[in-house]
């Protein structure tokens, strides 16, 4: 593959913690949830791990996400005007108002970024749990690696929240469906990140290239 | 004092590979080349590379953003009588005052707290690792692991602002614009983010070995 690889280890029961880097043998027969001796970060994930089921997941997740951008999340309405907004409407607001750091802050952090990270997870979970091995493997594994820590959909439905408070006595506020799918999006994003082990899914991979 | 007699993997001549998390062995008298992990490719360090140096320059540029953020307005609010500016700490003010102190709390913790603790606790993070010490590393560990899991959750000013701002728009009664500080804000929670994300929590650790030697 390439001209200075090293080589990989091969016994699977060695472990290199990923907090505190301490070098560790699992027990024999735990193959599931086995936590680091030293610093006790999580070195193998809990069992029921199954690629068809987080693609279950995933699959619903982008419905839903669809759902929740494209219809208001909240609603407005003071002296006969009414106004409903949706998370992308949000932004297009704030670069009106020479605001577009903030702007494109909220519209990375809601929006494209957990939206791609959805994407991306669909390709590689999608051919793998039909036993084929997905093309640009590693570079979309690295992708979904650096989008998690910034998608904030959980932080902006809190947002929701604060914001249904401070303008109940101003106005009557009317909770849209964008809000609920929000909440739907939240429950399914935290199941499917909870399932995603890059360790699992590379050995997978590496099945499905041998037996192509 | 605690003694940990096992050793890290980088001292076996194993590096994990950033990318995909494989363990990989070196061979011998090669620990300084570019090596590449044989699984997905990704470069091979036995540590994030210059991760200290990022780490501190991404704390000092939030430590700057942070005092506009908390002094100049993040929100305007234009009414018939005047236009009133909002910073993060009048805004969890107005809140308390206003009778709903559970939502006061959630913005306090949220916008004030978390932003603040975030910032010492990489300040705590790094001297540590900076001056050696051997203080508590499992604690510290604890904390960093803290630390990424609580990020994101100062961008809920940002978010509340930005619908704010969205909906009331209603010309009789009110306008409501974003003020300055929401930049700097936001600003706040991404360098303090990218800082935490650069540090190597494995460097907590590595003093026990090297003073062993």
């Amino acid at each position: 593959m390439m001209m200075n690889s090293s080589v990989p280890l091969a016994d699977a029961s060695v472990l290199a913690c990923h907090e505190c880097d301490l070098l560790q043998t699992a027990p024999a027969h735990a193959a599931h949830g086995v936590c680091c001796a030293r610093c006790g970060c999580r070195l193998l994930p809990g069992p029921g791990y199954q690629p068809a089921t987080s693609l279950a997941l995933v699959v619903a997740g982008l419905l839903v996400f669809v759902l929740a951008n494209v219809f208001p999340v909240v609603g407005l309405e003071a002296g006969g005007v009414r106004t409903a907004t949706t998370l992308l409407g949000t932004a297009w607001q704030l670069s009106q108002q020479q605001m577009q750091p903030v702007a494109l802050l909220v519209l990375l952090t809601g929006v494209l970024l957990p939206g791609l990270e959805l994407l991306c997870l669909l390709y590689l979970l999608l051919p793998l749990s039909l036993g084929r091995a997905p093309r640009g493997f590693a570079a979309v594994m690295r992708l979904v690696r650096i989008l998690h820590p910034w998608g904030m959909v959980e932080v902006f439905l809190l947002g929701v929240l604060v914001s249904l408070v401070k303008l109940a006595h101003m106005a009557a506020v009317h909770p849209g469906i964008g809000l609920w799918s929000f909440f739907a999006l939240i429950l399914l994003l935290a199941g499917s990140a909870s399932r995603f082990d890059a360790g699992l899914l590379w050995e997978r991979y590496q099945a499905c290239r041998a037996t192509r | 004092m605690p003694r940990y007699p096992l050793k890290t993997a980088a001292r076996h001549g194993l590096w994990s590979c950033h990318g995909c998390s494989l363990l990989c062995r070196l061979p011998a008298a090669a620990q300084q080349a570019a090596w590449h992990c044989p699984r997905c490719g990704a470069a091979l360090h036995p540590r994030k590379p210059h991760s200290l140096q990022y780490a501190w320059a991404f704390l000092i540029a939030a430590v700057i953003c942070y005092i506009p953020a908390n002094l100049m307005p993040i929100m305007l609010t234009e009414m018939l009588s005047g236009t009133q500016r909002d910073t993060i700490m009048s805004g969890v003010v107005y809140l308390w005052q206003g009778g709903s102190w559970p939502l006061a709390l959630v913005v306090f913790i949220a916008s004030v707290l978390v932003p603040l603790l975030k910032i010492l606790s990489m300040l705590l993070l790094l001297l540590t690792v900076h001056w050696r010490s051997r203080w508590a590393p499992r604690q510290r560990t604890r904390l960093y692991r803290l630390l990424e899991v609580v990020g994101p959750w100062s961008m809920l000013d940002i978010y509340v602002v930005g619908l704010l701002v969205a909906l009331v728009q209603l010309q009789s009664l009110a306008t409501i614009k974003a003020g300055p500080g929401a930049i700097a804000f936001g600003a706040v929670v991404v360098l303090t983010m990218l800082s935490a994300m650069h540090f190597d929590p494995r460097l907590i650790w590595d003093v026990f070995e090297d003073d062993d030697e």
